[in-house]
């Protein structure tokens, strides 16, 4: 195979790194870049735990080849945290409405919430429910998740509800 | 997955004498939401990949007096969310609504779906009631326009030659009069491959059906048109009875396989006759009288 060096900007940091044409993001992501915080769940695009954003749209990362986003702006769920180190507001929530079990979907979960929330600041229920449609949890049942997010739709404090 | 040579064109041109030169040994990339699973599995072993996604001459939607085009590149969201599209028919953005899920539509491609050819195919439904058309490119090769209900020979196979590739897609615009409907039936609300995936259109007058398009999936080898039941429809009253008797007609007509994976062949033919009677009672309802 013919390796091809491409160029991410990862959460803001510019990588310069050799690949294999057949790398799956997800991987490059996570072993390339040691980035562990994107999930390797089915490797067949039908539990979004491998969520990340390319160029401000949430992708399956497990279904992209890591050549085909050369020169893309990718944001994982290591870069949602704030410039002064501190949690997106999704994160708070999910922790303040105990949306976290096992963890593993969470960030896709979280990156989806975001995702979300960057296009309709203020999502009914419903909507928020139709955008994580793709996201598998086996743990919470979806009802933490939903109130999380909800909690941060415009206008309103994220609070928590135990 | 296996090695592979990598090809990311920067024009058509570029892209098809790629594909002339590597025919049989090469794919078409775009999306990769069925590809790269099925490259993974094992199903397909293209020795390169030529990556279409770049080529963003092919993502468009656009009417030309009374034709409308889509690009084999539009993403199935950018079909789902298209306002143009939803003017003309809804059953197209609807469709493609409920194809995968959020993350899987903003990659996957209209061209795509096609030129995958599954039985079930979603976008296919909606855009044979639309009558569409695909059109294809193959270098040193004249252009080919295909009536979509032939080009489907059977499941994951067209009449695609190995170097040939769609283009665009497109399908005379709706008279105003038209009505449709689209259901998609599956186990669950999202990654679902349907049981059921029912369009209809009619153009009524007066009382009488003076148009009437039925397609669905997976209820054969390749998504179809129900010629039978829309010529039954055309030029009568759209009684009880009469949609009865079309119910009946359809569950004789699909071919649905015997394995039962998902649903059986029965539960099939029952639900699509169900299902079409409702999306005809659907349509009807958004006639103007």
């Amino acid at each position: 195979m013919k390796n091809q060096t491409i160029d991410l900007t990862v959460n803001g940091e510019k990588h310069e790194i050799l690949v294999e044409p057949n790398a799956l993001l997800v991987n490059v992501l996570r072993d390339e870049l040691g980035l562990t915080g994107t999930k390797y769940g089915c490797g067949t695009g039908q539990c979004a735990a491998c969520t990340v954003l390319v160029n401000g749209e949430s992708v399956l990362s497990c279904l992209t080849l890591a050549v085909a986003v050369d020169e893309a702006d990718i944001v994982t769920i290591e870069g949602l945290d704030q410039p002064d180190g501190s949690l997106d507001p999704v994160q708070e929530a999910f922790l303040d409405h105990g949306a976290i079990q096992c963890g593993f979907c969470t960030p896709g979960m979280a990156m989806m919430g975001r995702d979300l929330l960057n296009k309709n600041p203020d999502p009914s229920e419903s909507e928020i429910r139709e955008h994580i449609k793709g996201n598998l949890c086996r743990c919470t049942g979806y009802t933490s998740i939903v109130r999380a997010i909800k909690s941060c739709s415009q206008g309103r404090e994220p609070q928590a509800k135990l | 997955m296996a090695d592979i040579e990598y090809l990311a064109p920067r024009d058509l041109e570029e892209a098809l004498k790629a594909m002339e030169e590597w025919k049989g040994r090469a794919k078409v990339i775009a999306g990769g939401t069925n590809l790269i699973p099925y490259m993974r599995a094992g199903w397909v072993s293209p020795e390169l990949l030529i990556d279409f996604s770049g080529l963003k001459d092919l993502d468009f939607i656009k009417r030309e007096d009374e034709t409308l085009s889509i690009g084999a590149l539009t993403t199935i969201a950018e079909v789902a969310s298209s306002e143009t599209l939803r003017s003309f028919s809804p059953i197209l953005p609807n469709a493609a609504g409920h194809l995968g899920n959020p993350l899987c539509r903003n990659r996957a491609t209209i061209g795509g779906n096609l030129a995958n050819a599954s039985p079930g195919a979603d976008m296919a439904p909606p855009l044979l009631v639309l009558e569409a058309s695909v059109h294809t490119e193959r270098g040193g090769e004249s252009s080919r326009e295909i009536p979509l209900d032939q080009f489907f020979l059977g499941p994951n196979k067209t009449v695609l030659e190995q170097d040939e590739v769609i283009t665009q897609i497109s399908f005379p615009k709706p008279k105003d009069s038209a009505t449709g409907s689209q259901t998609k039936f599956g186990l669950r609300n999202a990654d679902a491959l349907s049981i059921v995936n029912i369009a209809v259109m009619i153009e009524m007058e007066g009382k009488l059906c003076r148009k009437a398009r039925v397609a669905l999936c997976p209820l054969a080898p390749t998504p179809i048109r129900m010629y039978r039941v829309e010529e039954t429809l055309e030029g009568n009253e759209i009684t009880a009875e009469l949609l009865d008797e079309c119910g009946d007609m359809l569950k004789q007509e699909v071919t649905p396989r015997l394995v039962s994976i998902r649903a059986s062949a029965e539960y099939r033919k029952v639900l699509s006759s169900v299902l079409f009677k409702r999306a005809v009672r659907e349509a009807l309802k958004g006639v103007e009288t």
